[in-house]
């Protein structure tokens, strides 16, 4: 789950980490207020979209006085901004966050994430901030700094060897390494796997800010936080994957014409590749999960009929835990509720199979039930193209 | 031969008296494992499924004798339950609850590695090896005794290997479920080095998936150290990027971790890669 930037910096604060003087609004008429609050000058106005790119898509505008203020209030707040990130579509912009600006005098990069490779959190630093990481990992790795957190505590001298690696002057070697201490208290009590804080930037007085913060949060610990668990932003979401998520249903929209119902992750991707493999491209990733019961089928169903670009239905279940028979039997009341306007080919293996062929192809429905993958996948392909 | 368990592994299971722990124990015992005992704290002294519970982990060990336990323990305990195991000093672990928190495994993860235990998984499918000991959610009989070592990232496509192999008469060794999150307890290099060793195996079965880049350290391996046939399929071409597909760890960040780019290294170190699951078996007919 990501929290949006006013939210993160939100969180950071609550750890005594020094964020710029700021306001979030969602409506109108708090806009002027907010402008006045934070002096009625120079300000920064950033809309909050859970996506990278805001600046140069235009989500990001710096203005001198209040008419500028207020026509960027309007060009931004309630619009939707398309970044190289999103899709064509975008993503509304719901909350803005109104800030008071930063004299700077050095823009860095700071970001802890939990690393895979070396099961440990790692600590990534660069004089570099304000681009692009990516591009600098590229063109110039030498100047990215890393430290490697083994032992769940960030030692002191790792925060001071950052901190001259970085060039810091002796005198702000001490803020820094409080710096990062409080950052990494935010990352491991939150159960961040990622706070990237670029640029992080030293103002004209000495002074270590934040002036921008990406957070993601586990979702699998998202138990153990329930008021971060509620600053989750389900318009910044597809409507569809959060419907799947109600039902326990792992749910991905793509863009091509053949609809997906699987069991597992893996054979669900797997389905997908097999769809490309015989020429065609599939509609959705949809994992019904290892216990598929008759109302997670019917909902896969319902969603995978909600999306028009649909013109087959592939259902690929091997029954390991679940019974074949007992899909089979999901299957036939998912369409009975919800009717079959679209070819059906369904692939049952594994426990129980046999009886679930049986009652599929004893339905009065047409359903063509195969149980060799890559045929029941060609026969997919087939049946779209004569559609 | 076969690798991590056999007829003679002493399973204990934490969580018990749990529903699913109960179902799946339930057909481990008809499989044959050499089940002995299961730990509920608070139940201790119960009979269940005709064995003794035990409250404390280290009970049921010196008790029982286990050498292994499973763990059916919900998500938000099972980072507790893990390391009760670990304080055991239980050589074989097996976590099958999917959603324990990253941060929880990095401690859990530190703490095996620093005692030399084995830990498979978490959200994994378990381990069998056919005939003589199951110890996950895997359905048995699709199982038969033979020659392929299988490894996985995925618990149904593990499922479609085994079955193309026992449908081809290979049959296998043993059947590891890695898991699918991003800092699994076992990875594949575990794994293969196991099957390398391990007389009764002759070639090996690698379902990898799309996320980080366990399959690439892997191919890294089997170029200097599996002199063993291994074939390989990696799901997730048509993944999108940035989107977690099902499994925490089966997620393209960047251009990292992409399934072009892990079946490349793999093919680059002779692994026979196969563009689809159903291929596995013929893979198998191809190298051995």
């Amino acid at each position: 789950m990501d929290l949006h930037e006013y939210q993160s910096k939100g969180l950071l604060k609550q750890y005594g980490v020094a964020v710029p003087e700021g306001i979030a609004i969602s409506r109108i008429d708090e806009a002027i207020p907010a402008y006045k609050a934070l002096g009625g000058q120079g300000v920064v106005v950033k809309a909050q979209v859970l996506t990278g790119g805001r600046g140069k898509a235009g989500g990001v505008k710096l203005v001198d006085n209040q008419a500028s203020f207020e026509s960027a209030i309007k060009a931004l707040l309630g619009t939707r901004l398309v970044t190289y990130q999103t899709t064509s579509e975008g993503l509304p912009v719901n909350q803005l966050l109104i800030e008071s600006l930063t004299d700077i005098d050095q823009e860095l990069y700071l970001a802890f994430l939990v690393d895979r490779g070396s099961k440990s959190i790692k600590l990534m630093a660069s004089t570099e901030g304000g681009v692009d990481i990516e591009s600098v990992a590229e063109k110039t790795p030498e100047r990215i700094h890393y430290i490697t957190i083994t032992h769940g505590t960030l030692e002191g001298f790792q925060a001071r060897e950052l901190g001259f690696a970085m060039g810091f002057a002796p005198a702000m070697i001490r803020p820094f390494c409080t710096l990062l201490n409080k950052l990494f208290q935010a990352f491991i009590s939150s159960d961040m796997t990622m706070l990237e804080i670029n640029p992080l930037v030293i103002d004209r007085e000495g002074h270590f800010i934040c002036l921008d913060a990406k957070v993601n949060l586990d979702d699998n610990a998202l138990f153990r936080h329930k008021e971060l668990a509620e600053l989750r932003d389900y318009s910044q979401e597809d409507e569809k994957e959060v419907t799947a998520a109600k039902f326990d249903l792992s749910y991905i929209a793509l863009e091509g014409e053949i609809g997906c119902m699987v069991n597992g992750a893996g054979l669900a991707m797997a389905t997908m590749d097999m769809i490309k493999v015989c020429g065609a491209s599939p509609a959705n990733f949809l994992d019904v999960g290892g216990t598929a019961t008759e109302e997670r089928v019917t909902e896969a169903f319902k969603l995978i009929g909600s999306d028009d670009n649909v013109k087959v239905i592939f259902v690929n279940i091997f029954g390991g835990i679940v019974r074949c028979d007992l899909i089979a039997e999901g299957i036939l009341n998912a369409i009975d509720l919800l009717g079959l306007d679209k070819p059906l080919v369904v692939r049952l293996v594994g426990n129980k199979a046999e009886a679930g062929n049986t009652l599929l192809s004893n339905s009065e429905f047409d359903i063509v039930a195969i149980s060799d993958f890559k045929q029941a996948a060609e026969k997919a392909v087939k049946l779209m193209r004569r559609k | 031969m076969s690798i991590l368990v056999n007829k003679e592994t002493k399973v204990i299971c934490q969580g018990f008296t749990g529903g699913q722990a109960t179902a799946h124990c339930e057909q481990s015992i008809a499989y044959g494992t050499n089940m002995v005992g299961g730990v509920t704290p608070g139940k201790g002294g119960m009979t269940h499924l005709g064995l003794p519970v035990y409250n404390t982990v280290k009970e049921a060990v010196s008790e029982t004798g286990a050498d292994a336990t499973i763990i059916y323990v919900p998500a938000p305990f099972c980072q507790d339950s893990i390391l009760e195991a670990v304080d055991a000093n239980i050589p074989l672990i097996v976590c099958i609850t999917e959603g324990l928190p990253v941060h929880d495994m990095i401690k859990v993860k530190k703490l095996v590695d620093d005692k030399g235990l084995c830990l498979i998984g978490p959200n994994c499918p378990g381990i069998i090896t056919p005939d003589e000991c199951k110890m996950g959610i895997m359905p048995g009989e699709i199982h038969q005794r033979g020659r392929v070592g299988i490894v996985s990232r995925s618990g149904t496509l593990t499922y479609e290997a085994v079955h193309q192999t026992t449908q081809l008469g290979f049959g296998q060794s043993t059947c590891v479920g890695i898991g699918g999150d991003p800092i699994p307890g076992s990875s594949f290099i575990d794994i293969l080095g196991r099957f390398e060793a391990d007389p009764e195996t002759e070639a090996i079965i690698l379902v990898g998936e799309i996320g980080g880049d366990a399959e690439e350290l892997a191919a890294e391996y089997i170029q200097s150290n599996v002199t063993k046939p291994v074939v390989a399929y990696i799901a997730g071409i048509t993944a999108p990027k940035g989107k977690r597909m099902g499994h925490a760890g089966a997620i393209i960040s960047g251009n990292k971790g992409t399934a072009e780019g892990k079946s490349k290294a793999l093919l680059a170190a002779g692994v026979n890669v196969v563009p689809s699951p159903d291929l596995l078996g013929f893979g198998i007919e191809e190298v051995l």
